[in-house]
């Protein structure tokens, strides 16, 4: 984040050499060298698999309490009292050394942190341990911690457990605690990726601020190229355990060298990549053959909406709200108000975006038309008619022609039943089809349209790769012909690269079967990328409704600017355009009786409607 | 809280009901108690027995017995023992207390063993200190309670004359049976820390501990025991019932004046009032523990007490 040219004339602080690391015969780590020098952010970046949270893990020695053996290499560590090589050294040394001179921040904020102590207990720990703190003396200085990373009230937060904390809050205390002995190295495994982006971008810059003031070396673990390109000085590419590339942040990105990275930058979606045009596009797709990329497809203009149709789906003033609180007597105190008058319409061959952070109610919108939601009030209708009053038999139309892709691939498919059995489910269930070699042929033929082998349904979930398991999803979504597809976070969980084969395959599916999505999601680029309309949700109403273009060029409410903002761009000349963001996310959960204020929409342009905010 | 403890109490109420209700149908089943107590005093004719039964009011309908049982709880009142006439209340009072402390002896036998045990067999998972505690655990849960117990004696009062064979007289009275009770406890007991151990060292809390710079024994005893409490704390909970029953046993064998040897006397004798006290008591010790059970969980897990 400083200025790498002045940092070139000191020596490392940490120095990895040759390091390979194994468990049991797999080598997941392979001749790895790289350096950091105080004052410097190293990025490692990969996909998953490529060995960079193992590496993290060797450096602090915690690999072998997973198993892992380090079968080659040296980890040089030395802040000026002479050198220590980290792999050979005792545990009893290394103990000094951790959570001391080198900190380790995890991706998880939710699972980081001891349920069962209270905030300051954790952070307190590690400050009476290396800094020989009394008690008394270690909470104020946990306090003190606490307000360096932005926490208001850190008195009371001391108190406080960690399910009482939001994740952004969590990541934070998480922070203080790796912070608490001013740390010479400070390695950071994916901190921001469970975190929403406008608390990712808090953190990013409570983290480079820190940095700055301490001076530390950072290793920043990740697979977002956009954050990447936000706070790292150097880069390594890994790929399949091996470092592939090295280099400043501004030449990996510009002139990417080895072919992995090559694909890699070219799969990752930039925000603002697409200004001045109308529709979403189809974009040629670059994958790895073995070891040498190839380029399959072309870019081209998708245009499958057609405006001019009456809507597939339509959603009339939708209220969803759940109890929560409850007395004793079993009255409800309080109340999630997921969606409040939401309304929005889908066309055939159209992508509608629902976007929003945690809490915006985009998830629960898209379990209610499926019906696995009831509404408070409000109206579905598909194809014209309210689903509420439909008979049995259209209800049964209604289940075969929505169909939903979840998040988790891997959950949402049956471990102990072969995929062609998942696959085949659905047409059994509907009885599309009866006889037996007529539904295997069904199930191949989905297969291979969802690029994969039709021998592959005698398989078992566990045997496929994440991107394979969201393939079979999509297959099954497909099997009963459905119009409308709702998929929920359905690339969330992905790799980039096999995200934007997904999306492709999304694309490809949209254009040949006039398929509607409502696709629900938090990342901005994607739905840039793919979306026709986009409908912005914040505390369950929508604040902004347009077109793509009108959304992502002319964003007007204030909340959709912020969301905007806070996405961090894979363009390093553009970095530090991050905003200072403030505050926590808020909560949908209100007191009985507290209604929400219902949002009036003006219609600014043809079809972009923006909230008045009252 | 307060709306929490006034539904188990109700609940304890319900449970006692139900329980005194079989015990006082199930045991008049087993025999008339006028032939015992007539037993040895030679001819016995017809007219003398009635003159028994009505004495102890055996000649009312079953329901008036039983609602005249119930009247007495509310005053504390259990009645007398058929034989002697000694009050209920005095022998319970006699025997709870080692019935108790033979209890709560085995109880921290097991978790003074199973903990460490449990936590090396998990740290130690698939290598020879785990391999030699599971097998010790399958032996453990092997034997009989009685069988042990005797095994005891044997070696212990009988063959090298350390440890007295029965009886409450000072501590060295307590190691054998709370040893047998113990054993038999923590042969579950071990297994399941280890499986709730294996499932907490995966948590990544436990890495980030390390990460910290904490001792090993900090990261086990501390950071990852506290979250195996629940499950530990539920299955204490349920043994608990079961250790009330093995008690019965194991009091026999080393002649522990306990509840469990006044509840096998009564049966014997069919002593109705004195089963019947003893029943409501060790149904009103479990309700009792389990509540305890329910507020143990508040304490050890923070997620529990905001609910």
């Amino acid at each position: 984040m400083t200025e790498t040219n002045l940092m070139s004339d000191t020596s490392p602080i940490l120095s990895v050499n040759d390091l390979s690391v194994a468990f049991g015969a797999a080598r997941v780590v392979d001749r790895l060298s790289f350096s950091v020098r105080p004052g410097e952010t190293v990025a490692i970046v990969g996909e998953s698999g490529s060995g960079k949270s193992v590496t993290s893990l060797s450096v602090m020695r915690l690999v072998e309490h997973g198993n892992g053996r380090l079968t080659s290499g040296s980890i040089l560590f030395d802040a000026g009292e002479g050198t220590t090589d980290l792999a050979t050294a005792g545990e009893a040394r290394m103990r000094k050394l951790r959570g001391n001179e080198i900190a380790m921040i995890f991706q998880e904020p939710m699972t980081s942190l001891n349920p069962v102590f209270t905030v300051g207990n954790q952070i307190c720990e590690t400050l009476i341990l290396h800094r020989n703190m009394s008690r008394a003396e270690a909470r104020a200085e946990a306090a003190r911690l606490l307000s360096l990373v932005r926490l208001s009230d850190a008195e009371r937060m001391l108190d406080r457990y960690p399910h009482q904390l939001s994740g952004g809050m969590r990541q934070r205390v998480m922070i203080a605690m790796a912070l608490a002995c001013q740390p010479k190295v400070l390695i950071a495994d994916e901190p921001t990726t469970a975190l929403d982006v406008t608390i990712q971008a808090q953190i990013l810059s409570i983290l480079a601020d820190l940095q700055r003031e301490l001076g530390m070396a950072v290793v920043f673990i990740t697979h977002d190229m956009g954050v990447v390109a936000e706070i790292a000085d150097r880069v390594v590419v890994m790929w399949r355990g091996r470092k592939v590339e090295e280099g400043a942040v501004a030449d990996i990105f510009a002139n990417p060298q080895h072919p992995y990275t090559q694909t890699l930058l070219s799969a990752v979606p930039k925000l603002g990549a697409m200004t001045g045009r109308a529709l979403p596009r189809r974009l040629a797709l670059t994958v790895m053959d073995g070891e040498t990329p190839r380029r399959i497809g072309e870019d081209r203009d998708h245009g499958t909406a057609d405006i001019t149709a009456k809507p597939l789906l339509a959603v009339e003033d939708l209220t969803v709200r759940f109890d929560v609180g409850k007395t004793m007597f079993g009255r409800v105190t309080h109340r999630v108000h997921a969606a409040e008058k939401v309304s929005f319409d889908i066309r055939p061959g159209e992508t509608l975006a629902l976007v929003g952070e945690s809490g915006s109610g985009k998830s629960t919108i898209g379990r209610t038309i499926q019906g696995l939601q009831a509404p408070t009030s409000g109206r579905i209708l598909y194809d014209g008619k309210p689903v509420a009053d439909m008979t049995g038999d259209e209800t049964l139309r209604l289940r075969r022609e929505i169909q939903y892709i979840f998040q988790d691939p891997f959950a949402s498919l049956d471990p102990r039943k072969t995929v062609g059995f998942s696959i085949a489910e659905p047409i059994r269930t509907h009885g599309l089809l009866t006889d037996n070699k007529a539904i295997r042929q069904r199930v191949e033929e989905l297969l291979v349209k969802v690029g994969l082998e039709p021998s592959h349904a005698s398989r078992y979930p566990h045997q496929f790769s994440g991107g394979q398991r969201q393939r079979i999803c999509i297959a099954r979504a497909l099997s009963c012909d459905p119009k409308l597809i709702i998929a929920d976070e359905a690339l969330s969980a992905l790799d980039v690269s096999v995200q934007a084969q997904i999306i492709e395959l999304f694309m490809a599916l949209q254009e040949e079967r006039k398929l509607a999505y409502l696709f629900i999601s938090h990342d901005m680029a994607v739905v840039e990328r793919m979306a026709h309309r986009v409908a912005v949700l914040y505390l369950g109403q929508i604040v902004e409704m347009g077109s793509r273009a009108q959304i992502f060029e002319t964003p007007t409410h204030p909340y959709t600017r912020r969301l905007l903002s806070a996405v961090p761009v894979a363009e390093p000349g553009r970095r530090g355009r991050l905003p200072l963001l403030e505050g926590e996310v808020p909560s949908p959960v209100r007191a009985v009786g507290s209604e929400p204020t219902i949002l009036k929409h003006r219609e600014i342009a043809p079809g972009h409607f923006v909230a008045a905010d009252a | 809280m307060a709306g929490f403890l006034i539904k188990r109490f109700l609940q304890a109420i319900f449970v006692v009901l139900c329980v005194t209700l079989l015990v006082a149908y199930a045991i008049r089943l087993t025999g008339d108690p006028a032939l015992m107590l007539s037993q040895g005093a030679g001819s016995v004719t017809e007219a003398d027995l009635a003159r028994i039964r009505t004495g102890l009011g055996l000649d009312r309908p079953f329901y008036v017995q039983y609602l005249d049982f119930l009247l007495g709880l509310f005053t504390l009142d259990f009645g007398r023992s058929f034989l002697g006439g000694t009050p209920v209340r005095e022998l319970i009072g006699r025997a709870l207390p080692a019935t108790l402390a033979l209890a709560f002896a085995s109880l921290l036998v097991s978790i003074v063993i199973s903990i460490p045990l449990g936590i090396a067999s998990a740290t130690k998972r698939g290598r020879w200190p785990d391999q030699i505690i599971r097998v010790l655990s399958l032996i453990g849960l092997s034997f009989p309670n009685f069988w042990l117990a005797i095994m005891l004696v044997l070696v212990f009062s009988i063959t090298l004359q350390w440890l007295p064979p029965s009886g409450m007289e000072g501590w060295q009275s307590f190691l054998m049976p709370a040893l047998t009770m113990g054993i038999i406890l923590t042969a579950t007991n071990v297994r399941l820390v280890r499986t709730a151990m294996l499932e907490t060292l995966q948590q990544q809390y436990v890495t980030v501990a390390r990460a910290k710079g904490l001792s090993e024994t900090i990261v086990l005893y501390k950071h990852a025991l506290r979250n195996c409490a629940i499950p530990l704390i539920t299955y204490l909970g349920i043994q608990f019932g079961g250790l009330l029953g093995g008690i019965v046993v194991v009091e026999r064998v080393f002649n522990w004046p306990g509840l469990g040897t006044l509840a096998f006397q009564a049966v014997a004798d069919r002593d109705y009032p004195v089963l019947q006290g003893v029943i409501v008591v060790l149904s009103l010790l479990i309700v009792v523990v389990n509540l305890i059970v329910d507020i143990a969980y508040g304490l050890v897990d923070p997620r529990i007490r905001t609910e």
